[in-house]
């Protein structure tokens, strides 16, 4: 009874529970996505893929400040050619549904990159439109209208699978992206990604991340996640994935009432600890129950009443 | 949560050492890393160059050690390093060797004896017995001999290097196998080339002697979070370094034998 009123579909994609874990955090190997997923997730998102490998930046790539991480990859990973057989091997793992984040120097590369994921056996596709620091590629291809509409068509042309759109953040209005990403076709949208961020260190007087900027993450972006959510939860249909600095139990809750059908973490991963996910559950089961709802569903969007 | 730990520090080095022809011992000030356990790493930043994992080799009166062997262009640049230069620490990070105080034997491969000294320093008034089995490719390269000799005494330390020019010639995997022919251990504390420790570990299971080896892996957060250090299901810098011999079982497939590269791809050792 319990694992039911967690469950929830997202665009086709049956979750035993809302909370999913964040592309970019420990999603390299099948071995590590299962160990995850041994931690109780409703569904895991694997490191951001592209057509060609990628060595990403130089270290140090993340900082920690005063209210958050700050970090900048690169987008390492090995290519789709080489993590093909990874998703394969993730599959025969898993029981819970594999998403695999795609990034692509143009349309034609997402669709690509989107396309053999999706034949290797992922179950949904997260196309990254919002990393804040790698150029031409992530926020540069979301913060524009046409080019994102033509990435999300080309994607959806070419895979029979969920295609979900992660937003980002740095933008002047992500409703409006929000509403070409689900003109354009897509199935779900995540908001949101990193916020656009530096730190320096004052005793040698330089930036300390060795690409100088990168993307905040962690509690300091809920209220504005939370906040995109809200927004966009009154704009579009497609179903809503809250990310950004969730890191208990009534962050979770609080992005379900804006408008949320599921919850990503990541930094809290590093934080607290991969068992944050069986926590969150227990969390917001425990809530379910004290407010007399019979689903995770019922507490959708519910703070838009009135 | 948010850890002092995790926070990075800009300090100056305060004394440099000349082991080898190739590795030198920074030390500097840092309260954190100064109470660090025997195995524990720290990140070192090279401010506008790189930022790399460095095992712990002693700590003492808020001080941190660390040695050095010039491989790469992070390390060639922490080599020219002199006193007063300033570097960033992050840390201490990782699991740690248990320091079980009976009859121990310490296996350590090139810059690996490194926190095997630390330990042997911890474990010297306590261990029932102190044996050490030290290898390199030459002679110079034998790291902190009379350290070493002053703890486990000489009658307990074999050493071997690969052409011969002191001690055995031969791999520290040979010694070690001889030693457990002839005498029981409790614990073997194994840390080198990963090669090397699978070699120990599967030694150590024949013998059924309980083992923690100290692994190292391409290293980006020093958090656990971007993945980077996998092997099997383990983050090495924060479910390891140090694996005891249960973990080690669950990894004996990739113990050794491949790794990830920097693009994130399999690679074999």
């Amino acid at each position: 009874m319990r694992g039911n009123s967690l469950s929830i579909n997202i665009a086709g994609l049956q979750l035993k529970n809302p909370v999913i874990l964040a592309s970019g955090i420990l999603g390299y190997t099948s071995a590590s996505l299962q160990s995850i997923a041994e931690n109780g997730v409703g569904a895991v998102v694997t490191k951001s893929i592209g057509l060609k490998p990628r060595s990403g930046y130089s270290n140090p790539t993340v900082v920690q400040t005063k209210c958050g991480l700050i970090n900048a990859m690169g987008l390492p990973n090995p290519g789709i050619d080489a993590y093909a057989s990874e998703i394969r091997q993730a599959k025969a793992l898993l029981t819970v549904p594999l998403i695999v984040s795609v990034y692509g120097f143009s349309a034609e590369e997402y669709a690509e990159t989107a396309r053999r994921a999706v034949e290797a056996g992922a179950d949904a596709v997260e196309l990254n439109v919002s990393c804040p620091h790698v150029k031409e590629t992530g926020v540069e291809i979301g913060q524009n209208p046409e080019v994102l509409v033509e990435v999300v068509r080309k994607v959806k042309a070419v895979v029979g699978k969920p295609v979900i759109v992660k937003l980002s953040p740095n933008v002047t209005d992500i409703a409006e992206l929000a509403e070409a990403a689900a003109d354009a076709g897509a199935d779900a949208l995540t908001a949101i990604n990193t916020l656009r961020a530096m730190a320096i260190d004052i005793e040698t007087a330089r930036p300390i991340l060795s690409n100088k900027r990168g993307g905040l993450s962690g509690p300091a972006i809920k209220p504005i996640a939370l906040r995109c959510v809200y927004d966009l939860y009154e704009k579009v249909k497609i179903p809503l994935i809250g990310c950004g600095g969730i890191t208990d139990w009534r962050d979770a809750v609080e992005f379900l009432l804006a408008g949320a059908s599921a919850v990503q973490v990541g930094t809290a991963v590093a934080l607290k600890s991969p068992a944050v996910f069986k926590a969150i559950n227990r969390g917001v089961s425990a809530y379910l129950r004290k407010k007399k709802l019979e689903s995770v569903k019922d507490l959708v969007g519910l703070a838009h009443r009135s | 949560m948010l850890t002092a730990a995790n926070t990075l520090r800009v300090t100056r080095v305060s004394s440099v050492r000349v082991e080898s022809p190739t590795v030198k011992t920074f030390t500097f000030k840092d309260k954190l890393c100064a109470k660090a356990r025997p195995g524990q790493f720290i990140m070192i930043w090279i401010p506008g160059v790189d930022e790399i994992p460095l095992s712990i080799m002693n700590v003492e009166k808020g001080e941190v050690s660390v040695a050095v062997k010039a491989v790469g262009e992070a390390t060639c640049a922490l080599h020219g390093m002199k006193v007063g230069d300033k570097v960033g620490v992050r840390g201490p990070f990782g699991s740690y060797f248990t320091e079980t105080p009976g009859r121990v034997l310490l296996v350590g491969g090139g810059t690996g004896v490194a926190p095997l000294l630390f330990l042997a320093k911890r474990l010297s008034a306590r261990a029932k017995r102190l044996a050490l089995v030290m290898g390199a490719k030459t002679k110079s390269e034998l790291l902190f001999l009379d350290q070493f000799t002053a703890l486990c005494t000489a009658k307990s330390m074999i050493a071997a290097t690969e052409d011969g020019s002191y001690g055995l010639k031969c791999l520290a995997t040979e010694p070690v196998e001889t030693l457990l022919k002839k005498e029981n251990f409790d614990m073997i504390y194994a840390c080198g080339p990963e090669p090397m420790v699978r070699q120990i570990f599967l030694i150590a299971e024949k013998y059924v002697i309980p083992i923690e080896a100290s692994l190292e892996r391409l290293m980006r957060c020093g958090l656990g979070l971007c993945g980077s250090c996998m092997i099997g299901k383990y983050r090495v810098c924060k479910d390891g370094p140090v694996f005891n011999a249960t973990q080690l079982r669950e990894v004996k497939d990739e113990l050794g034998v491949s790794k990830l590269d920097f693009d994130g791809k399999r690679i074999r050792f």
